[in-house]
């Protein structure tokens, strides 16, 4: 149970006049025991974002605070991330039981054996079948390894998870659960959640509060039902108004302009 | 274009560190060849330092060990100072860059003959034999290595891949001097057909370039018809083949310029290692080249002549190194961006 | 963790058998076994045979007692070939071990020793790989002297910068990796991070490696002794034998010829066996370039016999006179009795755009290439009829069952005129070293016979046409200056080139961000609409093609399940439509409930059921189902459904309901939706 908060956060690679700005004096906060939904296009910085906030990336300037104290880097590790290839997430060499028994703090849980139950007990809590600590990767499908990375998130007994995509590479049979297991787990254990993805319908299902990135920055921010229903930045609106919908069609008769008015072609 | 994020993390992660910059695209042209320019020179001075070394890094006295047991020691100080090694090691240093780039590489410990002389007799040589047989090598190895690819292409004529792929494994595992050996005994002490060693005319280059070329040619065939069978699967061909363009276009207009630029790299290494391999194959044909002075002066330690032959033999490397990395940004045009 | 470590045993038991079972496998492997025992036993054995001096027959030729001939001391040459390999062998793989770990050190002390310190000793290995290791090995051979031992270190030192430059690559890449990140995440050390994730996963390829290296080692040990600079008399290795030999090759030949072979054939054992490693560990070496041939028969492996079901007879359809594409009974089958196509048949009206819907295995990419005559073999494509605007597009050139068989590049002509292919990730489609104009120029210039200029002038006009802006500059440009979306603008524009009858349109959006997606989306519909064209809309999308087209072909395990008009897709009578429509979110999905999900998994191509392929997952499954396909057949004017049970998923009746815990707990690994007695 912990908040989340990123004040005036830059992340920029290289120097000079070469720099790239992957994110421009970010504020985001993410309250104890909510999800924040964060969406954005290629390019707009969110999983940049993400990643400096579990320290793969040092932020050029600006904080990131837990419970107004910086993040710890020794110890126990409060913050843990679920990633989006469920291909790549997991060390194909170790059983899944290993992976997540070494992401078990060493203070909680000692011994083996105890780590082996303690990694059963997490399996479980995903819904996965008993057996599976001793399977490798390889054999298990793409929703079940996500599920193997949401439980050694879930190992460090964290108080934020931050989820990057994680649906995204998941056939539409499978997202379904894997998202119902997300909420389900969030509301259980009252996590903090930082919730990135492109996809405006899963966010809108998963968080409480939405922002919205471009370019580095974010755009806007606010309650979920607010900022997608009564978006107020035009960035926003042309985004929702994008999204596909069922039951509508793309007509082209009717505003055929509507290209040429467009910022730029993309 | 970015470095991916997997590459940028990869640095980040361990050692946590904002990845290398993607940059503009003002002037990608100059600020490759400065880079470029700039590694020559660091390299370039790691080379003549290296060089410059050796003689210093032997153990013993290297004088001495070059004139042998019995010479008397006038001679040895003598020679000692001629070379200048009683001075202390910078000024050595400094008088080494001096006299290279004034042009002049010493004297020889056991001849006397100035170095340079040595080698502007011998470069060409070695020039000739590396050349011709780099030329002869791609002129095989590229019309073999694409018909061999479009023939095996999606496990076709399994038979053709496997004899084709036994033969080059085989001969790209003998050597350069034991083929020259081989062939050699088969052509020129049996057959008499061409002579047995020295530089004497047309039908002496025969059997050196022979030797040299027909392993890296067999090794280059090997990796383009690897790398045309790549191509052929990618997703450009397919487009060129739903364009419905005639084979011979989609073969020579499209495979190939793909596969050959991944080849280059290779071609440079290939080249590379030619110049290694004169060192032997001039051996077994007592060819009058660079290769077997150096060997015969390493023997005789005439370390003045073994110091200039190293920075020639490396200097050819790097400027090999260059003319590929020049190549491939101009055939690539997401290279130069890329890099920088 | 018992039981972990012996299944990754019997793995690692399963991939040697793998090695070894290969022809070219078992052979080096023995012939590896056989310098190997030479090696150890051979001085044992013939020492003093070989070094036994016989002063009556110096310099000999082959003869009976001397096999290979004498020496200048009247030694026997043949037996000390033989005795020579354990020095030559065992100076190789000293060498070997030298330069691997040297090469393991420094490739591996940047990822621990910081980034200024890792930087340097990058550098200097970049340095020293740039020049052959035979020269290094010269150069090291100076200064640590002629002889064995200087040779050793000389070849040993002279490998470690390869080696080191592959372990810095192959460690970069698997650090880059998400694993290796979460680990970080969890707190693991780096030091820990090395030896048990990084190591491990680069471990198969570095064994390969050095093998292939300890076979490079005896060639460079070979040319030093040759050359008088490595192994010293009285000491002997093949190069020394080699060397003698070379000065008596006129009279006798065979004193040069022995140790060469032995040299040629010890070099060969290691690297064949290094590359027979690399393919059963499945691994590529490094020295030969990615991009071996993906074996299909691994991936395609042979599965279990299908029941021999009778095919349903083709459907006596009615096919809309103004058809521009018409498949009857379309099959791909790969070798290993994989079906990922099984008999697809429809029909595209002019101006019709006709979506096809399904998840990964269900065979719609695969239909899209067959159609449009692009898959090549193993793959086998056959089919009662296609045809395109009438003409028959599957007959070999000069044979064909429907009207005006055509020559080959009459069909090439046809097809590249009248149908346009638009493909999903435009990056890898277009050709990365020819500019956009040219590639859209060729159709113009190959098809319609138009000079450069003509060609390439009607290209930027194409790419106008796809509001491409300032398309003259951007014609000159290549593929990676464009943003995605162009790309994908300009990749219908090249479609749209011989102003074709048919787009067929791959995932054309997939890759894209939603702002572009939807203008891409916009242009194809306006080009469509403009040209009077039909498009075929390949996506796993069904919200998409509901938006894009007119009508909706749902596959599932290589079928047509259903084939309705969009607007009807809200009444859907498969239940794998239905399944597919409730379980994918959207903007008005209720937030209040969990999401619907649909249990088991999809269907492998490889291991297709008797009956209907999607009975394992369906709540309205009956026996019958299990047992036997149903057919495509038309219910409705315009639809087709191929379902036992239409009535019921219409009255909206499951025979069952999947539990609360079903909805969260992992739906592959639950058994097959219950059910309760036959529905009639």
């Amino acid at each position: 149970m912990s908040e989340l908060r990123f004040e005036q956060v830059t992340v920029r690679y290289g120097t000079g006049r070469h720099a790239h700005i992957a994110a421009d004096g970010v504020d985001l906060v993410v309250p104890s025991g909510h999800v924040v939904g964060l969406v954005g296009e290629s390019g707009s910085g969110k999983s940049t974002l993400a990643r400096a906030a579990v320290g793969l990336v040092a932020p050029t300037a600006g904080k990131i605070l837990l419970d107004g104290k910086p993040v710890p880097r020794r110890g126990r590790r409060p913050l843990q991330m679920v990633f989006q290839d469920p291909y790549a997430s997991l060390d194909p060499r170790m059983t899944a039981g290993e992976s997540i028994a070494e992401a078990i703090g060493r203070g909680a849980v000692a011994g083996r054996s105890a780590r082996r139950e303690e990694a059963t007990r997490l399996t479980d809590l995903v819904g996965l079948p008993p057996g599976t600590v001793d399977r490798f990767p390889g054999e298990l499908s793409g929703g079940q390894r996500q599920r193997v990375a949401l439980a050694r998130a879930l190992a460090g007994r964290p108080d934020v998870i931050i989820a990057d995509e994680i649906t995204s590479a998941l056939d539409v049979s499978t997202q379904g659960a894997v998202l119902n297991l997300v909420r389900e787990l969030q509301r259980e254990l009252s996590l903090s959640m930082l919730f990135i993805s492109h996809n405006l319908a899963v966010v809108r299902y998963v968080a409480d509060y939405v922002a919205v990135m471009y370019q580095g920055r974010i755009v806007e921010h606010g309650p979920a039902e607010r900022v997608l229903l009564e978006p107020e930045q035009p960035y926003t609106r042309q985004l929702l108004a994008a999204v596909p919908r069922p039951g509508t069609r793309i007509d082209v008769t009717a505003d055929g302009g509507d290209d040429e008015r467009a910022a730029a072609v993309t | 274009m970015m470095e991916t994020p997997q590459a940028a993390a990869a640095d980040s992660v361990l050692s946590r560190v904002a990845p290398a910059n993607p940059g503009a695209s003002a002037s990608p042209w100059l600020r490759f060849a400065a880079r470029r320019l700039g590694q020559l020179l660091v390299s370039a001075l790691v080379l003549i330092t290296a060089s410059f070394l050796i003689i210093h890094l032997v153990p013993g006295d290297p004088v001495r060990a070059a004139l042998g047991l019995d010479a008397s020691q006038q001679l040895v100080d003598a020679r000692r100072a001629a070379l200048g090694l009683d001075n202390p090691l910078w000024l050595q240093y400094v008088d080494y860059l001096r006299n290279l780039f004034a042009g002049r590489f010493g004297t020889s410990i056991t001849s006397g003959l100035p170095v340079s002389q040595v080698i502007s007799q011998r470069l060409p040589f070695t020039l000739e034999l590396a050349g011709y047989s780099f030329i002869v090598a791609v002129v095989v190895a590229v019309p073999l290595g694409l018909v061999l690819g479009v023939a095996t292409r999606g496990g076709r004529r399994r038979g053709t891949e496997l004899a084709f792929t036994s033969v080059s494994i085989l001969l790209a595992a003998i050597p350069g001097f034991l083929l020259a050996v081989g062939l050699v005994y088969l052509f020129a002490v049996t057959l008499h057909w061409v002579p047995v060693a020295g530089e004497s005319g047309f039908s002496s280059y025969l059997l050196p370039v022979a030797s040299m070329a027909i392993g890296p040619a067999v090794v280059l065939a090997r990796i383009l018809r690897l790398e045309v069978i790549a191509a052929l699967r990618a997703d450009y061909v397919r487009t060129a083949r739903a364009k419905r363009l005639p084979a011979w276009r989609i073969y020579l207009l499209h495979v190939l310029p793909n596969a050959l630029t991944a080849t280059l790299t290779i071609c440079g290494l290939l080249l590379a290692a030619m110049i290694a391999g004169t060192v032997l194959v001039e051996n077994v044909f007592a060819w009058p080249g660079l290769g077997s002075e150096i060997v015969a002066s390493i023997i005789a330690k005439d370390y003045p002549v073994v110091q200039a032959i190293v920075l020639v033999y490396g200097t050819g490397v790097l400027l090999i190194n260059l003319i590929v990395d020049v190549a491939l940004a101009l055939l690539d045009p997401r290279s130069t961006i890329r890099e920088s | 963790m018992a039981r972990s470590t012996s299944g990754n045993g019997r793995a690692r038991t399963a991939r040697l058998r793998r090695v070894l079972g290969t022809p070219a496998g078992s052979s080096a492997a023995v012939l590896l076994g056989i310098v190997a025992l030479l090696a150890i036993f051979a001085p044992i054995l013939w020492s003093s045979d070989a070094s036994a001096i016989d002063t009556s027959s110096i310099l000999q030729g082959p003869s009976a007692r001397h096999w290979v001939g004498t020496n200048g001391l009247g030694q026997d040459v043949f037996y000390q070939v033989l005795v020579a390999s354990r020095l030559s062998v065992g100076l190789a793989l000293a060498a070997t071990g030298i330069g691997v770990a040297c090469g393991l050190l420094l490739g591996t002390a940047p990822l621990i020793v910081g980034r200024r310190a890792g930087r340097f000793i990058t550098s200097v290995i970049n340095i020293a790989v740039a020049f052959p290791a035979l020269l290094l090995a010269l150069f090291f051979a100076i200064i640590f002297g002629i002889g064995a031992q200087g040779a050793l270190l000389a070849i040993g030192f002279a490998s470690a910068p390869a080696f080191a430059r592959l372990v810095r690559t192959l460690s970069a890449s698997v650090a880059g990796l998400d694993y290796i990140a979460a680990a970080r995440i969890a707190g693991v050390s780096r030091f820990r991070l090395l030896t048990r994730h990084v190591l491990p996963n680069i471990g198969e390829t570095l064994i390969v490696n050095a093998t292939m290296a300890a076979g490079d080692a005896l060639l460079s040990f070979a040319g030093l002794s040759f050359l008088g600079l490595g192994v010293q008399p009285p000491s002997y290795d093949w190069g020394q034998l080699l060397n003698n030999g070379l000065q008596g090759i006129y009279t006798r030949p065979a004193a040069a010829i022995a140790p060469g072979v032995a040299v040629v054939v010890a070099g060969l054992a290691f690297n064949l066996f290094g590359e027979a490693l690399a393919a059963g560990l499945g691994v590529s070496p490094q020295n030969i370039t990615a991009g071996v041939l993906g074996r299909l028969r691994g991936a395609l492996a042979a599965s279990a016999a299908r029941a021999a079901a009778a095919e349903p007879p083709p459907s006596a359809r009615t096919v809309p006179a103004d058809s521009v594409l018409v498949v009857s009974n379309l099959e791909v089958a790969f070798p290993g009795g994989v079906h990922p196509v099984r008999g697809i048949s429809f029909a595209v009206r002019r101006g019709e755009a006709v979506g096809v819907v399904g998840e990964s295995g269900s065979g719609k990419s695969l239909t899209a290439l067959a159609v449009s005559r692009l898959l090549e073999r193993p793959a086998r494509v056959s089919a009662t009829e296609v045809t395109l605007l009438g003409r028959d597009v599957l007959a070999e050139a000069g044979r064909g069952r429907a009207a005006g068989a055509m020559s080959d590049r009459g069909l090439r002509r046809f097809l590249g005129t009248k149908a346009g292919l638009v493909f999903q990730d435009p990056m890898t489609s277009f050709n990365p070293v020819k500019r956009v104009g040219a590639q859209l120029a060729e159709v113009a210039a190959v098809h319609h016979g138009l000079s450069r200029r003509q060609a390439g002038a009607r290209a930027v006009d194409r790419l106008r046409a796809v509001r491409i802006p300032r398309p003259e500059h951007r014609a000159r440009q290549f593929p990676h200056e464009l943003s995605g979306g162009m790309r994908q603008r300009a990749m219908i524009g090249m479609a749209v080139m011989g102003e074709p009858a048919l787009v067929i349109a791959d995932e054309p959006t997939t890759a894209l961000d939603v702002t572009v997606q939807r203008q891409v989306l916009r242009l194809l519909k306006s080009i469509q609409a403009d040209g009077d064209m039909a498009l075929l809309f390949i996506s796993h999308d069904i919200t998409v093609v509901g938006q894009v087209c007119d009508r909706v072909l749902v596959m599932y395990a290589g079928k047509i399940v259903e084939n309705l008009p969009v607007g009807q897709l809200t009444d859907a009578s498969h239940p794998y439509t239905r399944a597919l429509l409730a379980a994918v979110p959207s903007m008005e999905t209720p937030r209040d409930r969990p999401l619907a999900v649909i249990p088991g998994r999809p269907a492998d191509p490889a291991n297709l059921p008797a009956g209907c392929a999607f009975a394992a997952r369906c709540a309205f499954a009956s026996d019958r189902c299990r047992a036997e396909d149903p057919p495509l057949v038309a219910d409705l004017a315009g639809r087709e459904v191929a379902c036992w049970h239409v009535d019921a998923v219409l009255a909206g009746a499951p025979t069952a309901v999947a539990g609360a815990e079903a909805l969260t707990a992992d739906p592959e690994s639950a058994g097959p939706a219950p059910i309760s007695g036959e529905v009639a």
